[in-house]
């Protein structure tokens, strides 16, 4: 560690202010601070002393999305193994995941960081970390056969267009992950919907046998085929056909405990996002005239992207509401209406990644709203005691 | 009377034809006529028809009023605008449905949608009113230009990656598609060309520090 630090400082000079490479030097700011704590103080105005910088922030969040990775380069392997017919042992399964999945994880973090650091390089400010959660999210919301170059267009596209143009990390009104998800989806939407999307092999069609139909649950249910969903117990641990990483419903509820604890992902807005599912999901029953309005409020919880949604889309720190009221309303509002649109609208089976991007928009309002209120009623408490 | 003449072509005459190109650009700088630009710019084609239609209608009702402006009672001077508009834009209405009859239906309802272009109306106020003929002629020249080049802009780009084709022909090769290229349809869609007359003002604002507001 010590020949490393010493390393560093060596090279220290040539990056600062007059140096031979003064010009990377922000570059070099992100890899010296990804090595080590940083020792720079901030010399102005009260802070709270935290160790806990962004970095560190981000890489939990990562953290917690391994459990859906793994288990989405397992399932993806789960699922070709059924499309064909074939018996594999898990470790085949999951190396067939991997060489699938592995690339699009590169493809997202090369492209969206390669971007990141020359916008920073250009602009002369720090490389923000942002992209470290924002380039995991992405491969984990897309189907597992989507081309590398989509990938490629659409990782840049939401960093470019989602996230640059209105300041960088921390900007940001959109989530920079949803937002590739829609430009993909409704750019390409023969790669990002129906039913042979989500099985790997299944486009090309090679060794598919008759009986795999490869419809999501959502699509079985949104179709009304009430009868060909799979069991609660193949839904909750997601042994099921979608995006890579929505599918298990647990390896979700690991992530978000361990958001939870760190106290880094709001519980405010998970909690308040799957109450509004669940009474939008109970509203819809009540005046149910189709199968898909009749399923039980609480299995919608399971279907699509709704938990991976609620986890890790709306409780991005940075387009999410910020004040404590306007996180429960944010996260109703998402959970309210993402069930709607998904049984309502036919066009759009997948209504979460829309009602996220929706409440995204509308987030600064809610809390310009919470504020004002609390304004008000602080004034009224002061006129009664004077 | 008018004791020194100005050459047709004076340097400030020339800058009314050129302002509206950058400086006052009236989609990237002031804003105006989005609409038209969202609904006509996916294919260069109409957007191209769209852009000459604008400038026959901006430079004729701009000279009209120029004429007019010292006879026109200044309370009924919105009704006579809209009139001069109006009627010009059913005049390239009839000519297009005679001689482009395929484009004047894909442009449809956007011809007659002229006569609410924001542009056109602000120019004839904040300019023709108050000018002689000429200098409002290039000026609605200058204007018409400006929203133009903007609108085939845009459509050139909405068109080479939405469709694969420029003005109708392939420019992006078979083999390429055999690779697993794939036309955007994001591309097609009105949103993309709010995006790509955003990313015009970026790179706008980039190059022309003039046009960055201090605040």
């Amino acid at each position: 560690m010590k020949s490393l630090r010493r390393y560093i400082d060596k090279l220290k000079p040539h990056f600062e202010k007059g140096g031979k490479f003064a010009k990377l030097e922000s570059t070099f700011e992100a890899f010296e601070s990804f090595l080590f704590v940083s020792n720079k103080v901030t010399n102005k105005g009260t802070h709270i002393r935290d160790a806990n910088d962004m970095k560190r922030t981000m890489i939990v969040v990562v953290l917690a999305l391994v459990p859906t990775v793994l288990f989405g380069m397992w399932n993806a392997g789960f699922q070709h193994y059924l499309a064909t017919g074939q018996e594999g042992t898990m470790l085949e399964m999951f190396w067939i995941g991997f060489l699938k999945i592995f690339p699009i994880i590169v493809v997202s973090y090369v492209v969206g960081l390669g971007i990141e650091f020359a916008f920073a390089q250009y602009r002369g400010h720090e490389v923000n970390e942002g992209f470290l959660v924002s380039g995991m999210l992405i491969p984990l919301v897309l189907p597992v056969d989507v081309p590398l170059w989509m990938v490629a267009v659409a990782t840049a596209f939401a960093v470019v267009i989602g996230k640059e143009v209105f300041g960088g990390t921390g900007m940001n009104i959109l989530n920079p992950a949803l937002t590739a998800r829609a430009f993909l989806f409704f750019a390409y939407p023969s790669y990002m919907s129906g039913n042979s999307v989500w099985t790997h092999g299944m486009m090309s069609g090679e060794g598919i046998i008759d009986s795999f139909s490869g419809a999501t649950p959502l699509a079985e249910a949104a179709a009304g085929n009430i009868s060909n969903l799979p069991s609660v117990a193949e839904m909750f641990i997601g042994t099921i056909p979608g995006s890579i990483g929505e599918t298990s419903t647990l390896a979700i509820l690991i992530g978000a405990a361990i958001l939870i604890i760190t106290g880094i992902g709001s519980a405010r807005i998970m909690i308040s996002t799957v109450i509004g599912g669940l009474v939008m999901g109970i509203l819809l029953n009540l005046f149910a005239v189709n199968p898909f309005m009749e399923i039980p409020a609480w299995e919608h919880l399971l279907l699509g992207g709704f938990a991976f949604g609620a986890v890790f889309m709306a409780t991005d720190p940075v387009s999410a509401a910020q004040t404590a009221r306007g996180k429960i309303i944010y996260g109703f509002l998402i959970g309210f209406m993402a069930i709607l649109i998904r049984v309502i609208n036919p066009a759009y089976p997948e209504g979460v990644m829309l009602a996220i991007l929706l409440m995204n928009v509308f987030a600064p309002l809610i809390d310009h709203y919470v504020i004002e209120s609390n304004i008000k009623r602080r004034l009224k408490r002061a006129k009664v005691n004077a | 009377m008018s004791a020194e003449k100005e050459p047709l072509f004076s340097s400030k005459n020339i800058k009314l034809l050129t302002e509206p190109l950058n400086d006052s650009n009236p989609i990237t700088v002031q804003v105006l006529g989005i609409c038209s630009a969202l609904a006509v710019t996916v294919k260069v084609k109409p957007a191209f028809v769209m852009a000459v239609s604008v400038m026959v209608v901006m430079a004729v009702s701009n000279v009209v009023i120029s004429l007019l402006r010292k006879t026109v009672p200044p309370r009924i001077r919105i009704i006579v605008q809209l009139v001069v508009i109006a009627s010009m834009v059913i005049l390239v209405d009839q000519v297009l449905k005679a001689f482009l009859f395929d484009i004047s239906k894909q442009l449809s309802v956007f011809v007659g949608l002229i006569i609410t272009n924001c542009i056109i109306m602000g120019r004839l106020e904040a300019f023709a009113l108050s000018n002689k003929p000429w200098q409002s002629f290039l000026d609605g020249i200058g204007n018409a230009a400006g929203y133009g080049i903007i609108l085939i802009i845009v459509a050139f780009f909405r068109e080479l990656l939405g469709s694969g084709t420029v003005w109708g022909f392939k420019v992006i090769p078979e083999s390429v598609y055999d690779f697993g290229y794939e036309n955007n349809g994001l591309m097609i869609l009105p949103p993309m060309a709010l995006i790509v007359v955003g990313v015009i003002i970026w790179v706008q604002r980039a190059k022309n520090k003039k046009l960055v507001e201090s605040n």
